[in-house]
């Protein structure tokens, strides 16, 4: 689950990591209203959207007055910010940070990921802040730090030194950073955190060593343990169709195809992505109805799949291990007399109780296309979805 | 078999014994002495060991309690652990396999379909009706491929000798390289389809190997060419982040280390008949 960056503050914050002063806003009233009581001379603001790049794309302002601030506040709520992450359709502003300006001396770069060779959690830093990392790495990977941690022992303080003098700080942020490290390596391992990133991570002319920015995101499977971290989760960044599936445990994600897909297993769900791709069409969505789904489940996930307008033929690919065949159509056959589907749908499948679901489908007098395997089908779909 | 007494565990204990397989007996905390389905049950893993002798463990735990019961057969000193689980909090794994590092437990998974020896046994949830003995290895991240994959050389006449269903967390027991090692010292398995997804590095780790240990004929497919990047495409591990785990990679490192690789689902049978002619 992503998170915006004033929540992950937030968390950095609970756990003893120095983040700017600051403030939600919703409204610029309230925008201009912060930056008083914040005071100084200087204000950042900073929409929040679930995406990177905000800066170039006109996402974070500095505000020389209150007044300024409330200004930049009401030309950002409601815009839609397009960034290199956000794709060209963008992301409507919703909120903005409203926070301290302040003097840096150095940005430095900090995260923290899961290695999954290693099986450990890892630590990277990197004198180069404020840039895109992926491009530090590529560019100058020397200039790139890593430690990777034994979870048994923790970070342990001559690794957090490494790094410090590594990035050449001198003694007095060394041991800051020493101390920083560690609140940041226990908010990863108490929050079920899949990935921590302060980018930068300020030293301040005063010798302070704040997290200017911060993305952090958290391990879907673990959130049933943080009733708190859930409360973050904001339904506004997320396409409505997904969230309905989210609430009858459907893995759906819409893409921009007119190519509606069902299938069973996560693997296979990607592979058909890919055939309708190569044979020339655009898949609408991934769906994996996984494998216990009942024909219930069949009939949420079509529904769910119809919603989408874009939707001009549906394909329907299992392999039916647990999931038998005959459910699979019972299901399908139940969804299409009920929700009175209009496109053309293609059905393949094969497996446990495929000839059952083969006459069931047949005889139900609906009319579905048949394929006996992933190409055929494939090749059928796009050709209906064309109109052809 | 952990969790042996609910719905799935149940399931699948029968169709694993009606397969060949030897299930001995079930560990349910709180539910030891008495018996299930003719089953015995026992509290812990480690009672379930001295009194049968079981030698594998398949588990069909709830994810809150699943890396707890992934060390504790370790613990017993089972040889061989099979974690079907989906959605283990990561955490939970991470001090599993510290844990297992210096046991000598296999573990495959979590969130996997398993593993069967065609004919013989399994050990998990892969169908056994859809498999036939023959000489091809399967090792995949992906369940519902795996099936693909053995429709397909069904269709082509060809059989197997072991299919391993790896699971597609971030952090699993047996890797890519881990089982073709294994089809390596099998010399029954003259050659293995290998079906990965996008996400992580495994596949390019296996192609390293591959390059210089391994002979026999690979056919590999990746599955998620088509997927946006920053999204979980349903198994917690298949994400490109960062620009990292893209399939056009993975399938570039394959084709340099000599698997054959094929852009779409529907070659693999095809392919592998090609190669071996």
């Amino acid at each position: 689950m992503k998170i915006h960056e004033y929540q992950a503050k937030s968390v950095l914050a609970r756990f003893g990591v120095a983040v700017p002063r600051g403030e939600v806003a919703v409204t610029s009233a309230e925008a201009g209203e912060i930056a008083r009581r914040l005071g100084g001379s200087i204000a950042v603001v900073k929409a929040q959207i679930h995406a990177g790049g905000r800066g170039k794309g006109g996402g974070v302002k500095l505000a020389k007055s209150p007044e300024e601030a409330e200004q930049l506040a009401a030309q950002m709520i409601g815009m839609t910010l397009v960034t290199h992450q956000t794709g060209p359709e963008g992301r409507k502003v919703g909120r903005v940070l409203i926070e301290e300006g302040l003097q840096i001396d150095r940005e430095l770069y900090l995260s923290i990921v899961l290695d999954r060779a290693s099986a450990r959690p890892v630590i990277i830093c990197s004198a180069a802040g404020g840039m895109d990392i992926e491009e530090v790495a590529a560019k100058e990977p020397e200039k790139i730090l890593r430690e990777a941690i034994d979870p048994g022992t923790g970070i342990i303080p001559f690794q957090a030194r490494k790094l410090a003098f590594g990035m050449g700080l001198a003694s007095g942020p060394a041991n800051k950073l020493v101390k920083l490290l560690e609140s940041v390596y226990k908010a990863f391992v108490e929050t079920d955190a899949s990935m921590i990133e302060v980018n930068p991570l300020i030293l301040t002319k005063g010798g302070d060593l704040l997290a200017l920015d911060a993305k952090v995101s958290f391990d879907d499977n673990a959130l049933y343990r943080h009733p708190d971290l859930r409360d973050f989760r904001d339904l506004a960044e997320e396409d409505p169709l997904e969230v309905e599936a989210s609430k009858f445990s459907l893995n759906y994600i819409r893409l921009d195809g007119n190519i509606g897909c069902m299938v069973n297993g996560a693997g296979l769900a990607m592979a058909t992505m890919d055939i309708i791709k190569l044979a020339g069409g655009e898949p609408a969505n991934f769906l994996d109805v996984g494998g216990g789904a009942n024909a219930e489940q069949i009939k949420n996930a079509f529904r769910i799949l119809m919603a989408d307008q874009n939707v001009k033929a549906v394909l329907i690919n299992i392999f039916g291990g647990i999931l038998r065949c005959d459910v699979l159509a019972q299901g399908v056959i139940l969804a299409v007399t009920e929700l009175g589907v209009r496109v053309p749908i293609v059905i393949r499948m094969e497996g446990t109780n495929v000839e059952e679901g083969k006459r069931l489908l047949r005889e139900s007098g609906l009319n579905f296309t048949t394929a006996d395997s992933m190409g055929e089908a494939a090749e059928k779909v796009v050709g209906l979805a064309r109109g052809e | 078999m952990q969790g042996l007494t609910g719905r799935e565990g149940t399931f699948h204990a029968k169709a694993a014994a009606a397969y060949g397989t030897q299930v001995v007996g079930g560990v349910t905390p709180g539910k030891g002495g008495t018996t299930h389905e003719g089953w015995p049950i026992f509290n812990t893993v480690h009672d379930a060991v001295r009194e049968t002798g079981a030698n594998a463990s398949v588990i069909f735990v709830p994810p809150p309690f699943a890396a707890d019961a992934v060390m504790e057969a370790a613990d017993a000193g089972v040889a061989l652990v099979v974690c079907i689980t989906e959605g283990i909090p990561t955490m939970d794994m991470l001090k599993a396999m510290t844990f297992m590092k210096e046991k000598p437990t296999r573990l495959i998974g979590p969130n996997c379909p398993g593993i069967i020896t065609a004919g013989q046994a399994k050990a998990g949830i892969i169908p056994g009706h859809i498999c036939r003995e023959g000489r091809i290895g399967i090792v995949s991240k992906s369940g519902t491929l795996t099936y693909e994959a053995i429709h397909q050389l069904s269709r082509q006449g060809m059989g197997q000798t072991t299919c391993i269903g790896i699971g597609g967390d971030p952090l699993i027991g047996t890797s890519f390289i881990d089982a073709l090692k294994l089809f390596k010292a099998d010399a029954d398995t003259e050659a293995v389809i290998m079906i990965g997804e996008i996400g992580g590095t495994a596949e390019q780790e296996a192609a390293a190997y591959i390059a210089h240990e391994f002979r026999k004929p690979v056919v590999g497919f990746i599955a998620g060419q088509t997927a946006p990047p920053g999204r979980r495409m349903g198994h917690a591990g298949a994400i490109i982040a960062g620009g990292q785990g893209t399939a056009a990679e993975k399938m570039d490192a394959l084709a340099k280390a000599g698997v054959h690789v094929v852009k779409s689902p529907a070659d693999m049978g095809a392919k592998m008949r090609e190669v071996l002619g």
